[in-house]
């Protein structure tokens, strides 16, 4: 029979893999929880995930192509900007979401004990649908201007996996943070908007300074735009915009995971 | 004997309670204050969860908590409100750690803090239980196998494919109850969550939960405000005060030491202040019979006379009064100024005395328990906190009353009388007279001239 211990811990401490596997079909209802819950009750359902990242690459193309002539490295200023704009809107409705996993779930983390990692977990996993129509859709853009990817592309599940660690990763701190500090709620909506800008979305990394390039491709984003671009348009993949990224997306990670278990006790006392 | 299955040493949990702001003196400090705000809100946050700093802020809700439990046993968590009793559950069932000292726990744990959590208003009933049961450690299958065994117990399978958020609040403490008690731990911590529902399906869950207890090898912690409840179903009992273990051991020992820490003699209580936000607060409760005795032991057929001594801490006008008496099986009878017509004299901020005898009580030998409610003159803004603030028990022997034999005295246990004529009576001297039997017989023989 097994004993439970329970006394009071010090520090930080890592992820109780164990323990989180015995909760996985938690996991799996939360995640599933998420998706019914967005989208009940409205007409266009799933709908909305394909016309958000559609409509904001239509105004964009306008305003940044037309309007603007925002250089697109001779990609039709459309196809640019969507191979861009549908891991980004996944990046920031992740993060706000997560972000808010522990806050708006305060009523469960005081009543039940659960491995609270789950919270921002099924967060980032239930908006992955979102994130698959938006590849359909992707493909659509592909036939219409008759674009055809490279074998590259067979390597979409690495960039994935970095974006997953970017925004879970943010999410984790964001959240543990947002227990206690509930500025992070509000400082979320327009950090995400100003964000934005500091990755190659409405512009091409040709645009950035050399002397700031450094710096600029330390940005996670930078890397998963950058690849997912380049292996959907069949181009070479810039590794060296990308390498630095992803290191500091598994430190952020990491981070992240270590981060979210110190300040874990304190949160049914302070949520 | 058998093992100590729950094994609780040298247990504290401390606390950071807000500190008070300094008052704004003058429009430059108020502006000042303005400015430094996010300086301080920054401290007070970040000392939620320090406890270094400024030590008068700091609060004990538990302190050195020693005790073992052995398997099978069922233990009764009894004491006021912020006696600490939450604060234990929540240590045992891992969702707060404590501050110092340790458990040991051998087997499985399941904690029931609150029935249905995790329900969500636009999923279906079914959905619903498979995210209720594995927040509480349920795996999938585990619910599969007990999913039919659920829906029949909640008494809801008609509607088990509807959203949640189209049941009324009973159905959906029904489903969450449903889950819960088809959870197979080796430790259940369960908190009030009976107190919910209508009296049917509390029964009902009574009834689940003697199932439960009876079952061999289970050990159940339970803290409840209903303290015939506790007495019903528990052999343990642990009493806590302001955080400290006042009395472990024996059950029936543990109720009386509980009553008697609020009594100061025979028929006399003082619950005194039930919870932060009440606005009139019970200061002493007198039980006397026909004789003006003070005493918590009557005869059937004795009058019941309770007195309250209420502190307003403000005027209210033409408050609603409630008294009910209760047993194990729920609320037997009740005097109610709003059902009664009984307009209750307005409480003037301070002492105000409020009798009300309950005639000739036809109340079978069983111990009672005594709750008073008290609403605004609109009968829905609490003034008190209705919680239990007295007991009292009938002595008189069955078979004085013509009741013989074990299967007829068990019957008769069961059965309750749920009318009996009271009076109110106020500071003023203002007597109110009730019967309900007599308004419903009038209002028939009106029928009958009309006719």
């Amino acid at each position: 029979m097994s004993i439970t211990s329970i006394k009071p811990t010090k520090g930080w401490k890592f992820v109780d893999f164990q323990e989180l596997w015995h909760y996985r079909d938690l996991l799996y209802f939360l995640t599933i929880r998420g998706i019914k819950a967005k989208y009940a009750q409205s007409i266009l359902g799933v709908g909305w995930a394909i016309i958000q990242p559609l409509a904001t690459t239509i105004v964009f193309t306008i305003v940044f192509g037309r309007i603007a002539k925002v250089a697109s490295d001779g990609v039709p200023y459309a196809l640019f900007s969507y191979l861009a704009m549908w891991p980004w809107i996944y990046f920031s409705g992740t993060l706000t979401e997560s972000s808010n996993s522990l806050v708006s779930n305060s009523s469960m983390i005081t009543k039940v004990y659960f491995p609270r990692l789950v919270l921002p977990f099924s967060a980032v996993l239930s908006k992955l649908l979102d994130f698959i129509l938006g590849f359909i859709v992707a493909v659509g853009f592909l036939i219409y201007y008759k674009v055809t990817p490279g074998i590259s592309v067979m390597l979409l599940p690495l960039f994935v996996v970095q974006l997953l660690f970017t925004s879970l990763g943010l999410g984790l701190i964001f959240s543990a943070m947002a227990v206690q500090y509930r500025d992070v709620r509000y400082a979320m909506t327009f950090l995400v908007q100003l964000l934005m800008y500091g990755a190659p979305v409405v512009y091409s990394t040709s645009a950035v300074p050399e002397k700031f390039r450094y710096l600029f491709c330390l940005n996670p984003m930078v890397g998963v735009i950058e690849g997912i671009r380049s292996i959907f348009l069949d181009r070479p993949i810039p590794w060296d915009w990308i390498g630095p990224g992803s290191i500091v997306s598994l430190l952020i990670f990491m981070f992240g995971l270590l981060y979210f278990r110190r300040m874990e006790r304190l949160f049914a006392d302070v949520a | 004997m058998s093992e100590a299955v729950i094994k609780v040493r040298g247990l504290a949990k401390q606390y950071r309670i807000g500190s008070k702001d300094s008052a704004n003196g003058t429009f430059l400090q108020s502006v000042g204050n303005l400015i430094t705000a996010p300086f301080k809100n920054f401290r007070r946050l970040s000392d939620l969860s320090r406890f270094d700093r400024n030590e008068d802020s700091i609060y004990w809700a538990l302190k050195d908590i020693d005790f073992d439990l052995e398997q099978g046993s069922v233990l009764g968590v009894i004491g006021r409100n912020g006696a600490g009793k939450s604060t234990l559950l929540k240590i045992l069932s891992r969702i707060t750690e404590p501050t110092r000292g340790e458990i040991q726990i051998r087997g499985q744990v399941a904690s029931l803090l609150e029935v249905g959590t995790g329900f969500h208003p636009e999923l279906t009933g079914r959905e619903n239980v498979y995210m209720n049961g594995t927040i509480l450690g349920m795996r999938r299958r585990e619910i599969d196998k007990k999913f039919d065994e659920i829906i029949d117990f909640s008494g809801i399978e008609k509607f088990i494919d509807t959203p949640v958020k189209f049941y009324s609040s009973g159905m959906k403490v029904r489903l969450g109850f449903a889950v819960a008690a088809n959870l197979d731990p080796d430790v259940l911590v369960v908190d009030e969550v009976l107190a919910v529902g209508d009296i049917q399906f509390q029964q009902k869950c009574m009834g689940k939960m003697g199932e439960v207890v009876s079952k061999q090898g289970r050990t159940i912690l339970f803290v409840s405000h209903n303290i015939s409840a506790i007495k019903s179903l528990c052999t343990k009992g642990l009493l806590l005060e302001s955080g400290e273990m006042k009395y472990f051991g024996d059950i029936n020992e543990a109720v009386t030491n509980y009553f008697k820490s609020n009594q100061t003699s025979e028929g006399e209580f003082v619950p005194g202040r039930l919870s932060g936000d009440e606005r009139v607060i019970v200061e002493g409760v007198t039980l006397e019979n026909q004789f003006g005795v003070k005493t918590e032991t009557f005869q059937i057929g004795d009058d019941l006379r309770v007195t309250l001594r209420l502190e307003a801490l403000d005027d209210f006008e033409n408050p609603n009064i409630g008294i009910v008496i209760k047993s194990n099986a729920g609320a037997v009878t009740v005097a109610n100024t709003m059902i009664d017509g009984c307009v209750a004299r307005s409480f003037k901020k301070g002492v105000n005395i409020v009798q009300c005898t309950f005639k000739r009580i036809p109340l079978l030998p069983k111990e009672y328990g005594l709750s008073v409610a008290i609403r605004g003159n609109d009968a829905r803004t609490p003034l008190t906190s209705s919680k239990d603030i007295g007991y009292f028990a009938v002595v008189t022997k069955m078979k004085d009353l013509g009741i013989v034999g074990p299967d007829a005295e068990l019957l008769a246990a069961d059965s309750i009388s749920p009318f009996i004529p009271y009076s109110w009576k106020f500071s003023d001297g203002q007597v109110h007279d009730f019967n309900i039997l007599d308004r419903v017989r009038h209002r028939d023989q009106v029928k009958l001239i009309k006719n």
